[in-house]
């Protein structure tokens, strides 16, 4: 399969998914389409760093920080509560294939193999869950900043 | 120092904050906005010191200068963001003061009676969608024979979920359920068509009820400092996640795939 058609499916699944999921939980008329908008952009961050092979970990991490200032900011705009733009945004990032594969291993009796994917949902979890906590530090520091410059400016105009 | 119309009005800005709090829990919030959003509230309703601890089962409010404490449980948790929402933007309205009390209450119980939803099909034609792309996003290895399979197992089992859940009382039970119906149904049609492979087709169509997005909620509430609520989300997504691989291990451990 060539790159570009890859790239396009990976497009239009991410969207496709983010906005179906969010259609289940009732997401608000007015941020469906940015949230689908939002899974897309977390989606590829996080499929081109895997692919360039940053590890599970960040990638996740990335995507999911991508996701939270994205959130923020069609927060702005909408005057939506953010969680409304991260919950489906983030449906593709969630760990899915482990969790299964946790199950499957316990069933067949494959305890070890349980384990270690049991540990890689909980890897997986920490860095999306960090990767949103850091979107929040990041966008508050910069409003601070902003705001440090601007009484600064001020005081020296008066 | 409680008189009599001043009890009534305490009385009356402590039920909004408690319907309020009852509404974005239920809808699925984290809960240093339920709190930021009841204080915010009693702050703009003139009570100088509002005093709100939340927790996924419970809250708790209590006023300065009033006598009045009470607590509100919260019985039903899942994912409703239209209710957050709502809220939030009465909220943001009586702060802007376009609405005032009696008419903040009046809409707050109106967004408690009915919000609006969507349709059911359009929500099992989201499910469908959505776990047939997540399979192939998942998967990474584009296989289309599977792509119709778990549109139609995430279908049958959406549906199934949602209407078993308005006939049990039971916590994790339609959890359990689902993912039974979803097992027996995959291995009907691997039976059926013997290139599908029952592995990719349930982990698109488990992705429906996974509850991943409540781990990843519970670790933000940790991570916020709200320790109780973080624990006992943590806990109710744990549970949730036990009932759904007990229910697909049931299917295959009897069947065999």
């Amino acid at each position: 399969m060539p790159l570009w058609l890859e790239i396009l499916i990976n497009i239009i699944f991410s969207y496709l998914a983010s906005v179906g999921f969010a259609l289940t939980i009732n997401v608000p008329h007015r941020a469906l389409n940015l949230s689908g908008i939002s899974g897309i952009v977390g989606w590829m961050v996080y499929w081109i760093a895997a692919r360039v092979g940053m590890g599970r970990m960040l990638s996740n991490l990335l995507g999911a920080f991508v996701i939270g200032i994205l959130g923020l900011i069609f927060a702005r705009i909408k005057k939506c509560p953010v969680t409304v733009f991260n919950i489906p945004a983030l449906v593709p990032l969630v760990p899915g294939v482990p969790a299964y594969q946790a199950v499957r291993s316990l069933v067949n009796g494959d305890t070890n193999g349980g384990e270690a994917a049991i540990l890689r949902v909980a890897v997986v979890t920490c860095a999306i869950a960090l990767g949103i906590l850091l979107s929040t530090m990041f966008t508050e520091m910069l409003s601070r900043t902003k705001k440090f410059y601007r009484t600064r400016h001020n005081r020296y105009n008066s | 120092m409680t008189t009599q119309e001043n009890e009534k009005f305490y009385q009356e800005v402590l039920d909004i904050c408690l319907t309020a709090g009852r509404l974005m829990i239920e809808g699925g919030s984290e809960m240093y906005r339920v709190e930021d959003t009841m204080m915010r509230i009693a702050h703009n309703a003139g009570v100088e010191d509002p005093r709100v601890f939340a927790t996924p089962t419970g809250i708790f409010m209590s006023l300065d200068g009033g006598d009045l404490m009470q607590m509100k449980q919260v019985r039903d948790r899942n994912i409703n963001l239209e209710l957050v929402d709502r809220v939030n933007e009465l909220s943001r309205q009586f702060a802007n003061r376009k609405i005032n009390l009696t008419q903040l209450r009046e809409k707050i119980i109106e967004v408690a009676s009915d919000t609006p939803t969507y349709p059911l099909w359009l929500q099992i034609l989201g499910a469908a969608t959505f776990s047939a792309t997540l399979m192939v996003l998942f998967m990474d290895d584009y296989d289309w024979v599977d792509f119709p399979a778990a549109a139609v197992v995430g279908t049958i089992g959406y549906v199934f979920y949602v209407y078993f859940k308005r006939y049990t009382n039971i916590r994790f039970l339609s959890e359990l359920m689902a993912a039974m119906v979803m097992g027996l149904v995959t291995i009907g049609i691997h039976a059926l068509f013997k290139q599908t492979v029952v592995d990719n087709i349930l982990i698109g169509a488990l992705m429906t009820l996974v509850p991943g997005l409540a781990i990843t909620n519970a670790l933000r509430d940790l991570f916020m400092g709200d320790l109780l609520s973080g624990v006992v989300r943590m806990f109710e997504a744990a549970l949730t996640a036990l009932a759904l691989g007990g229910g697909v291990a049931i299917v295959i451990k009897f069947l065999g795939a």
